[in-house]
């Protein structure tokens, strides 16, 4: 019990960094420029893509670094020259936008790389158990995800509350169009957010895609769990986004893991069924099937009795 | 006073009379369409699947462009209604319940109905990104439950049935693709008929004014949830509709019908079509099933050019093909399309010229990636293309540029012309 306890709650701890990585550069978009981009994840989806095709050529470590820098100039392109034109048709309009490019990339990634999963594994480098407890293997690379995660919230953290460029961001959010007459050029911070959003979506994308998986539906698969923790967190709230990132990261690998259910609870109670009832699934149910039903559970509890979120501050 | 009531009665009178006549006239085209078909059976499927989409957008329509509600979980309701019509269906073979097979979708429109209420009523609190946010969610967590509840869904195989079970009306056990076509027909005629009128009732009109101004509309007022209510409960008795004429047209429902991709293609087909219009849907609708039957059968990557189509229409024409082909009613009205036909057979060239390019780079592409090893010809706009030759890639990226560049240029004077026509034709019917 012990054992599971400790490798859930570090498992949870990757899982939910990983959300924080992408939830932050969504909520950074969302509060500035009051569109949801639904492509979110695709981005994270042609991190992983562009790093595997990369890792093949240059190895994985330079993959790393450009594979993010090529996926933020796609981002910051997709804001200049589409979104930029949409927004004159409303806010409807820009979230129906990033669906069909979300629509768009998954059918580009499936042209270019097929519809199969591709070998883009962790560097050699890294594999291998970094620690053994209770005979069970801590992966290095699992390690270098919580290290990655971690050095990138801290830098977003200092960037943000530190800088000038971050203050310009914070203050931009607010008050957009203060800011732009103070002389910033409202429309290029614009754009270098979208671009350093979907730069944190790649580089969640390539340093996640050897754990789970490069493959075409990979953006829509993290994409709704994404949208789950930035309504659950409250729009906009980046605090928001870093509580919900770790709850639901941790609430979903501790169902995973532990295998109780339904039957044990029957059992409990002395009550029996009978294996061909209509609701027989219902009274077989185990706690790892529902794993993926949690978040979406929590979010519609969540917007019954409060929704606005957990730190969200504003109507939308 | 009674003069003004008179012409006002008067006018109502008229508009009903146009009004009973399109509709006849929609009866008669659904009902003689299979005539032009001559027996083919491809083309009895693809209407039927064209009528299924025609409701199943246009309830959608109800939600996002009468209600201003973007929804992704639209497959919910189909989808359930889908379900709960196939086990009705059983139950109606296994003679539980009496029940003509014809009057089965009232069960599916049933079921939407109940579950737009209960979704509705707290989902509808808010338009915007919220709701488009709980849509996602409850489409997803139904779509996810379908694969755990094996006993109901079916898994992976799905819930089958058999339509030419339970009482016949009429002598009709749809056995044939026909008989089903004109259940079809009769439904698709019912539901549109019913959507239009319900557009036009106070309620219908409310929606609109709740999705333009909702604060006002809470001033004169009208709870703007309860208003919201109202449509998302039509949208899902209609996409349950929809739905049950699935079940009955293809006899199984799979976990398919509840996925991300049923909820996205009324989404595409709407905006396609264009939203701000009743029609917009139907054409939509139209417009999608054909590409996605009959582009489906030449090509691979169709769902690319879906994206493709759907993102350009997005960016350029917001108003979807209705609003493309309504910008020149009032040109035809004054019998003006002479002046503007051959400045648009102008940039008409350049414009294929790009469209084959796209198609054309596409299509070897995929051909050169996906070939056999050695497998370098293949046979495209009816010409045989070898692909190992950097020819066809030069040639069509040369067409593409060359487009490109000739419609930009083209462009200003084409719009000059329209507005030119435009106005002339304003101003003609003024006088």
């Amino acid at each position: 019990m012990i054992e599971t306890t400790i490798f859930s709650l570090l498992n949870g701890l990757v899982y939910g960094l990983l959300l924080f990585m992408l939830s932050s550069g969504l909520t950074l978009i969302f509060s500035m420029m009051g569109v949801l981009n639904f492509a979110h994840a695709s981005f994270y989806m042609l991190g992983a893509y562009f790093a595997y095709e990369m890792s093949i050529h240059i190895g994985f470590w330079p993959a790393l670094i450009l594979a993010p820098i090529a996926v933020g100039f796609a981002g910051a392109a997709l804001e200049r020259y589409g979104l930029r034109n949409v927004h004159k048709y409303g806010h409807v309009a820009e979230l129906v936008f990033t669906f069909g490019i979300a629509f768009l990339i998954e059918e580009v990634v499936q042209f270019i790389w097929g519809k199969d999963q591709q070998p883009y594994n962790a560097p050699p480098l890294l594999d291998f158990p970094l620690f053994t407890l209770f005979n069970v293997d801590f992966p290095a690379y699992k390690a270098f995800m919580l290290f990655v995660s971690i050095a990138i919230f801290i830098a977003l953290l200092v960037v943000l509350t530190k800088t000038r460029v971050g203050l310009i961001i914070q203050a931009a959010i607010t008050h957009p169009h203060m800011v732009g007459m103070l002389g910033h050029n409202v429309p290029l911070v614009f754009m270098a957010t979208f671009g350093v959003g979907t730069a944190l979506a790649g580089i969640a994308g390539v340093i996640a895609a050897p754990v789970l998986g490069t493959y075409p539906g990979m953006a829509f698969d993290l994409g709704s769990i994404i949208f789950v923790v930035v309504v659950f967190g409250g729009l906009g709230s980046l605090a928001g986004a870093f509580v919900a990132s770790l709850m639901i990261g941790i609430v979903q690998t501790f169902a995973v893991s532990f295998n109780i259910g339904m039957p044990d609870l029957l059992a409990l109670l002395g009550l029996e069924f009978g294996a061909d009832h209509f609701l027989v699934d219902l009274w077989t149910i185990s706690l790892p099937q529902i794993g993926p039903l949690i978040p979406y559970l929590m979010l519609i509890i969540m917007l019954i009795f409060r929704p606005l979120g957990l730190f969200g501050s504003r109507e939308v | 006073m009674s003069t003004l009531t008179d012409m006002r009665r008067d006018m109502n009178a008229r508009m009903f009379k146009q009004q009973r006549n399109m509709w006849i006239a929609v009866a008669l085209v659904l009902g003689c369409l299979p005539l032009f078909y001559g027996g083919s059976d491809f083309a009895l499927t693809v209407s039927i699947q064209i009528g299924m989409m025609i409701i199943f957008s246009l309830a959608y329509n109800m939600l996002l462009g009468q209600g201003g509600m973007l929804s992704f979980g639209m497959a919910v309701y189909f989808g359930m209604g889908g379900f709960l019509s196939m086990h009705f269906m059983n139950m109606i073979e296994a003679d539980t319940v009496w029940l003509p097979m014809a009057l089965l979708p009232v069960v599916g429109a049933f079921i939407g109905l109940v579950l737009g209420l209960i979704i509705g009523s707290f989902s509808t609190r808010k338009a915007g990104t919220i709701f488009a946010m709980i849509s996602l969610g409850i489409g997803e967590l139904v779509a996810a439950s379908s694969l755990i509840f094996v006993k109901f869904f079916g898994g992976e195989e799905g819930v089958t049935g058999d339509r030419t079970m339970g009482p016949e009306m009429f002598g009709v056990d749809f056995a044939s693709e026909l008989e089903v076509y004109y259940l079809v027909a009769a439904w698709v005629f019912i539901a549109t008929l019913l959507m239009f009128l319900f557009s036009r009732t106070p309620v219908g009109r409310m929606a609109n004014a709740v999705r333009d101004n909702p604060e006002r509309a809470e001033f004169v007022g009208y709870s703007q949830r309860f208003v919201r209510l109202i449509s998302f409960a039509g949208a899902g008795l209609f996409s349950g509709l929809a739905g049950s004429l699935f079940a009955i047209t293809y006899e199984i429902v799979t976990e398919e019908t509840l996925n991300a991709v049923t909820s996205g293609a009324p989404l595409i087909m709407v905006m396609i079509g264009g939203a701000g219009y009743f029609i917009g849907p139907i054409i939509g609708a139209i417009f999608y099933t054909l590409l996605s039957t009959v582009l489906s059968n030449y090509t691979e990557i169709w769902l690319m050019y879906v994206g493709i189509i759907f993102v350009l229409t997005i960016m350029y024409l917001p108003a979807g093909l209705t609003g493309l082909l309504l910008m020149h009613n009032p040109i035809i009205k004054a019998k003006k399309l002479k002046r503007i036909l051959p400045v648009y057979g102008k940039i008409a060239l350049p414009v294929i010229g790009i469209f084959l390019g796209i198609v054309g780079l596409l299509e070897v592409g995929h051909y050169a990636h996906n070939a056999s090893a050695g497998d370098m010809t293949m046979s495209l706009f009816f010409v045989s293309v070898d692909t190992s030759s950097y020819l066809p890639w030069i040639f069509f990226t040369g067409i593409l540029v060359g487009g490109f560049m000739l419609a930009k240029k083209q462009a200003p004077s084409v719009a000059e012309t329209y507005e030119e026509v435009h106005k002339e034709a304003l101003g003609g019917g003024d006088k």
